[in-house]
């Protein structure tokens, strides 16, 4: 088993991300990736998670998440139900307590990683509910007076699209990395680990494209690095050659979502066409 | 110190490294604590920095700086700290005064002080650091330079990256200092002070909760009592969760005498339209004072009769004002006083607010100005119709009790 992360076949890692999940493993505190969205924030789990061979567990957060439900849920309904019928023992309420993704990390008896993705989805207060499980890797499920601590402490990786503020608190003990947007020869080393097979020519016009649509002022969404997967994907299946993609744009659809992008971009277009 | 405070190897404690890099960082105005640098030389203690200045970059970042705003401003302290990069003006003035008066501060240990003090003037302590960077560069590894850890590094110090890449640059060869000195971060600096999370946190309290919408929870006293006119058979209510039934209208002054607060301003308004637990939330602008219209929009073009406003926004909609009140007399107290030439109103501005009071039944006006300048004329006469607050945390939890 492999002791440090240094980032996949398919997934690359710049330094200053190895360093900072080699740090967050050593040190064994949580780890805070932020970044746009396409940056690979999610999969870096998976990728951290395959490399040093230790099982992932999940946590999607979402706005009405509580801290406690990534540790565990006690389903008094169920167990109501089951009263009713009598089918199961309801005396034995173990088995209405359900872990989250945080709650099996913990339960788990080798090393893991456990993702808590897009935190900053849920109430302002929920980092700060996490505090103590997260610094202490136990916790108590109140209806079983049952009390649960990692015997091996997960590596904890937590995304946030920033969409809020995290308090101070919860930053001090984590490590932090914002994954920048990849410079063009990065980019072209990722779309080269998904599409192996295309041509480099088309990939470096359809790569000088994308950066040239992104930098388009008035574009409410830039179009992110899955999207230009996906779109150098549909260029491969559609057998386009290399003039179309310099005189048009095809498949736009892949890499601008917003009606207004679209507009903005025609926009472009024309001031082109004058001149 | 078991409370998951970082732990350090005792030798280190002698040997302040860095620890004028901390206050640097500290003066250029990086929120970086006690807790986070006793993190970073931990992370240094265990060897994982190696002797290589790139990794100490990276340690240093993902260990201090918790926010990709802050990068620039680390790039540029790490550059000048390891190089004498020359930083930019904003930040020239506080290494100036990090220069100044470096020490003594009161945090130290003398046995702290007399190691810093070994490092005699910055010229020195600048070649010192020059001269390791140069040998880093060159790639010898004699490790204890850097952090003294007798080669316990898991890595090993073969290559300075292993199979790594590099962002924002070529490959191969660049120092940290370089990549520092890049500046690849600059676009995501925000120059903000008072934080958009203190704002959000007061906005919270504002709420008055009810039940509506998709019934999700379990409801015990109606559980109970259907079960037991089933005689004993369950049968389970479900009710709406509590949620917030407030609906809150947020009316700007821009432009003119409110420039210097516009910052001030925008965050109060990023704070509250995120602030998700509103039932309901608009935002609209005015100069200087409410005539006849208010704008959608800051640069004013789209325009909504105040008089539609009222019709439309019901009657308990918490109206918060943001403005300096601050203009000439007449704007509030003549016919046809309105500062903007295009604005036309036959009726004072004095007569508008008095409609809103009288129509809404919650107000509060936040004022950005100082509460001991509010002797000004207009001010007073605003602060009659309207209960005003200072916009500083405090007013605006004043306002908020006042608004509930």
């Amino acid at each position: 088993m492999l002791s440090n992360f240094t980032g996949t076949e398919s997934y690359i890692a710049s330094v200053e991300l190895q360093e900072a999940v080699n740090v967050a493993l050593a040190l064994q505190r949580p780890l805070l990736v932020k970044g746009e969205p396409g940056t690979g924030k999610t999969l870096l789990a998976e990728a951290v998670a395959e490399q040093l061979d230790r099982p992932l567990f999940r946590w999607h957060v979402k706005s009405t998440s509580r801290a406690q439900d990534g540790l565990y849920v006690y389903d008094a309904v169920q167990r109501l139900h089951d009263s009713r019928f009598g089918d199961k023992d309801v005396g034995d309420i173990r088995q209405y307590i359900r872990f989250g993704g945080l709650g099996q990390a913990f339960r788990h008896e080798a090393p893991s990683v456990v993702l808590i993705d897009e935190i900053d989805k849920a109430d302002l207060e929920f980092p700060n509910d996490l505090l103590h499980e997260l610094d202490r890797m136990s916790f108590t499920v109140s209806e079983t007076g049952d009390t649960h601590a990692a015997v091996h402490r997960p590596l904890v990786i937590i995304t946030s699209n920033n969409e809020k503020e995290l308090p101070d608190a919860f930053l001090r003990r984590c490590i932090f990395h914002f994954i920048a947007f990849p410079e063009p020869e990065l980019m072209a080393r990722i779309v080269k680990v998904h599409h192996p097979l295309v041509r480099a020519s088309l990939v470096d016009e359809a790569i000088a494209r994308f950066y040239w649509l992104r930098s388009l002022p008035d574009l409410r969404k830039r179009p992110s690095t899955s999207e230009l997967i996906d779109w150098i994907g549909a260029l491969e299946r559609g057998g386009l050659d290399l003039e179309t993609i310099t005189d048009r744009v095809p498949y736009l659809g892949t890499l601008l979502k917003k009606e207004q992008d679209l507009e903005t971009l025609a926009r472009q277009a024309q001031k082109k066409g004058r001149r | 110190m078991s409370d998951g405070f970082p732990a350090i190897e005792p030798g280190l404690r002698h040997e302040p490294l860095f620890l004028d890099f901390f206050y640097l960082l500290r003066e250029a105005g990086l929120p970086v604590s006690t807790w986070e640098w006793l993190t970073f030389m931990e992370a240094l203690a265990k060897g994982l920095a190696a002797a290589d200045l790139m990794r100490v970059y990276a340690l240093a970042r993902a260990t201090l700086v918790k926010d990709e705003k802050h990068y620039d401003t680390f790039d540029q302290c790490f550059a000048f700290y390891f190089a004498g990069t020359r930083p930019d003006a904003g930040l020239r003035k506080a290494i100036e005064q990090w220069l100044d008066n470096p020490l003594p501060r009161p945090e130290l240990t003398p046995e702290q002080l007399e190691a810093l003090q070994r490092f005699g003037s910055l010229d020195e302590l600048r070649e010192l650091f020059e001269q390791r960077l140069k040998e880093q560069q060159e790639r010898h590894d004699g490790g204890n330079k850097w952090v003294g850890t007798g080669g316990t590094s898991p890595f090993g110090h073969g290559g300075v990256h292993p199979e790594g890449i590099r962002v924002g640059g070529s490959g191969g060869g660049q120092s940290a200092v370089q990549v520092a000195a890049q500046r690849r971060f600059r676009e995501y600096r925000k120059d903000i002070t008072l934080d958009i999370r203190q704002l959000s946190l007061a906005l919270r309290r504002l709420r008055r909760l009810g039940r509506e919408g998709r019934r999700t929870e379990v409801n015990i006293d109606g559980t109970i009592q259907k079960t037991a006119k089933n005689a004993g058979d369950l049968e389970i209510d479900f009710m709406a969760p509590r949620e917030n039934r407030l609906k809150v209208c947020l009316l700007m002054d821009v432009g003119g005498s409110m420039d210097p607060f516009a910052e001030l301003a925008s965050r109060l308004f990023s704070a509250a339209h995120g602030a998700t637990h509103f039932h309901e939330f608009h935002a609209f602008y005015f100069h200087n004072c409410i005539y006849e219209k208010v704008y959608r929009d800051a640069a004013m073009r789209d325009g909504l009769s105040t008089k539609e406003l009222m019709r439309w926004l019901p009657k308990d909609t918490r109206m918060i004002y943001l403005g300096d009140a601050h203009m000439a007399p007449y704007e509030l107290s003549a016919p046809y006083g309105a500062i903007s030439y295009w604005h036309d109103n036959p009726e004072t501005g004095l007569t508008w607010l008095g409609r809103l009071r009288d129509h809404f039944s919650h107000h509060a006006w936040l004022n950005p100005i100082p509460k001991n300048w509010w002797r000004h004329p207009t001010i007073r006469d605003i602060g009659d119709v309207f209960p005003m607050y200072e916009l500083t945390l405090e007013g605006l939890e004043e306002a908020i009790a006042a608004l509930q």
